[in-house]
């Protein structure tokens, strides 16, 4: 009993629960359609690469997990949202594409500058708009929603007049790798887990993470104690800038091109709902990064589970709207504070010890 | 102090380098009318303004160049090309804006199916002829000249058509034949008249079984992850048509991704549409098998509707765009270098 109750009540408890959720759906519809009832979750070997739906679930909420960790970090320090990081992830896939092919050129066989210098200026150019997102919040002031707005209209357009409004094609195996396999695994798994181990340890082995958290809890309270708390504002911005730029390129390599208007379309939507699936207060201050990254393969998890259900596609938003309105709600304190105290009652009324 | 000053200043560079560029648009745009007038009253060309949606593909680029080399000053006209920028309300104010300058005729691509009406009642009123290009519009039919564009539902059936004869010259044709489809954005017109032109063939033969259609919303991602879907729930795929080339690039993807082969030479037959360039390297590179060419060269059939128009004639409600399709069978390398998209 005392061990569930540890259990239950771990902050990672309930997004995990849900996850486990979506995931069990599977499970009852294998089981009712009369296939294997764990089909979901079998993973094969084909091709020599890893085949299967949990694979899938894991490679294509990439992106997203990526993009999750900045917004989590955005969140928490500034009780704003970045809604720039889907057109930020279409302008840093166009740009480095368009270094790769040359401008102008709308398919290109062969790179024209080596492959590292494209990525690498793609993903500082998700840093530069980080950067500008960041100045506008931390040093001007301007609130989050209004500041990342500029870049969320503007960015894709940019991106567009950067590929000469064509859809930059890279026929270049070397460029397939970042949205291809490495190895066995799919590569944008391990770029995924890279991205999360170090931010991770980033935040843990420094005091940076309990600087983003007092920062969030209360920003002028932070600069009295010592804390240079526009900076770390400003900081957060770039690193989540820095997050849509991976996943920008991850997104641009995985279709070999970068096609502007759908790169990274409304992924912004997704990162904030999987910071809030994760138990992320989206008012600042406390975060969990793992709540985050689980959140967000929670979301490709239900679109899977849809497919593989085999809701038509035109309406498969209606069926992962109410998922998400139940996730959202088990994990409502009011709802918690609910049970917490029916379950006191009952403790009470047996007459036995509360704890 | 210093940092204040520095700020109003900065602000008032701003400013004024806004103005400039307003009041440069401004005086542009009376030149140009201005101009327009002269040449009107001194060369007598057909006035004739265009409303595009943007440039949002290679395939709307072709589009709109050959509207522009085909309504040229040499050929008799005088355009005022708009580009809307993907949004209706520009498309509106642009029209508006042709009426303004008393065109003599409307050429509209427009984005959206509904809300035109009032607009084209507007030009209607003022007596200018509207030709409604490429996507249709959900009005009464008096309210603009004529449509010209593609012939979807043909498409489609051209698709089965060539399926068929393609299936009988492997000596499949008693074969149950598996088929899936990618379709496009749920209710636009492409994907409506695709799907229902492959229907009517489909109908026909019995040993074709369509196991699954699901949108992949025109996109390569998309396609890519429903294809992926469709291969893990059907064991043995024969046939995927997608309703445009992107998707078909995903599909090629995600079957390569699970050790499956495509093309002439593989498991999985695919069958494309739009036709443009990409997917001609596609088929070189043998990943698929056919594309069924949707013709964005609109301008030279404008071009001939309003020479009829502006010479008193009449010409047919409903034009369609001349059609064709590529395989693998054809010499596409030296076609590809004469496509212009």
């Amino acid at each position: 009993m005392s061990n569930i109750k540890k259990l239950t009540s771990k902050r990672l408890f309930l997004p995990v629960f849900c996850m486990l959720l979506v995931m069990m759906v599977n499970i009852l519809f294998d089981l009712f359609s009369g296939n294997f009832p764990f089909s979901f979750f079998t993973i094969s070997v084909r091709n020599g690469v890893l085949f299967g739906r949990l694979i899938d679930v894991l490679n294509r909420g990439s992106e997203i997990a990526i993009l999750a960790i900045g917004m989590t970090l955005v969140v928490s320090s500034s009780a704003g949202t970045d809604i720039s990081v889907g057109s930020v992830m279409s302008l840093s896939a166009a740009f480095c594409c368009m270094l790769l092919a040359g401008y102008g050129v709308s398919s290109a066989n062969e790179l024209a500058v080596p492959l590292i210098v494209g990525v690498l200026a793609g993903i500082l150019m998700g840093c530069f708009c980080g950067a500008i997102n960041g100045a506008l919040v931390a040093y001007l002031n301007v609130q989050p929603m209004v500041a990342t707005l500029i870049l969320y209209s503007a960015a894709r357009a940019v991106g567009l007049l950067l590929c000469n409004n064509l859809i930059v094609y890279v026929r270049d195996d070397s460029f397939k790798f970042f949205g291809g396999f490495c190895g066995f695994i799919p590569t944008p798994i391990v770029i995924a887990a890279i991205c999360i181990v170090v931010v991770s340890l980033v935040l843990k082995k420094t005091a940076l993470g309990l600087y983003v958290q007092s920062v969030g809890i209360n920003k002028k309270a932070s600069r009295i104690a010592g804390l240079n708390s526009a900076r770390i504002i400003f900081l957060c911005y770039v690193v989540s800038g820095l997050c849509a730029g991976i996943a920008g390129i991850v997104a641009a390599s995985r279709i070999s091109s970068a096609d502007s208007n759908n790169i990274g379309l409304s992924y912004e939507l997704d990162a904030i709902l999987s910071v809030a699936l994760g138990g992320n207060s989206l008012g600042g201050g406390k975060f969990s990064l793992a709540g985050s990254v689980i959140g967000a393969y929670t979301i490709q998890a239900i679109t899977t589970t849809l497919f593989a259900i085999g809701v038509s596609t035109d309406q498969a938003p209606v069926y992962k709207a109410i998922i998400v309105i139940i996730i959202v709600a088990i994990q409502a304190t009011p709802l918690k504070d609910y049970f917490r105290q029916r379950s006191a009652k009952k403790a009470t009324l047996k007459g036995g010890a509360v704890r | 102090m210093g940092r204040r000053i520095l700020l109003c200043g900065l602000t008032l560079f701003f400013l004024c380098a806004a103005g400039c560029s307003a009041g440069k648009k401004a005086g542009d745009s009376g030149n140009s009318d201005r101009e327009q007038s002269e040449l009107e009253a001194s060369e007598n060309l057909i006035v004739v303004g265009v409303s595009q949606i943007g440039a949002e593909s290679d395939w709307r680029n072709a589009c709109t160049k050959s509207i522009k080399t085909s309504l040229t000053r040499e050929n008799g006209f005088y355009l005022i090309f708009d580009d809307a920028q993907q949004k209706q309300e520009n498309q509106i104010k642009a029209v508006r804006n042709f009426i303004l300058q008393e065109v003599d005729y409307i050429v509209l691509c427009p984005i959206v199916e509904t809300g035109w009406d009032a607009v084209l009642q507007e030009a209607r009123d003022a007596g200018i002829p509207v030709v409604v290009a490429d996507r249709q519009v959900d009005v009464d039919e008096d309210l603009y000249t004529c449509w010209v564009g593609a012939d979807f539902r043909k498409e489609g059936e051209t698709a089965g058509g060539w399926l068929a004869e393609e299936l009988e010259r492997q000596g499949r044709e008693d074969e149950e034949i598996r088929l899936v489809t990618l379709q496009g954005t749920v209710g636009a017109s492409a994907q409506i008249g695709r799907t229902e032109g492959f229907a009517r063939v489909l109908k026909e033969h019995e040993n074709w079984k369509m196991l699954e259609m699901a949108s992949g919303d025109f996109t390569q991602a998309k396609g890519e992850e429903v294809m992926g879907e469709f291969l893990k729930k059907y064991d043995d795929i024969d046939v995927v048509i997608c309703e445009n080339d992107n998707m078909a690039f995903g599909a090629v993807d995600a079957i390569k991704a699970a050790g499956k082969t495509c093309g002439p030479s593989g498991e999985i037959m695919v069958l494309s549409f739009d036709a443009v360039s990409a997917a001609f390297e596609a088929m070189i590179d043998g990943d698929i098998n056919a594309a069924f060419e949707c013709n964005p060269l609109l301008g030279p059939k404008i071009r001939e509707i309003l020479d009829i128009l502006s010479s008193g004639g009449t010409v047919d409600k409903i034009q369609y765009m001349e059609e064709t399709y590529f395989d693998t069978s054809m010499d596409l390398e030296n076609i590809l270098k004469t496509r212009m998209y």
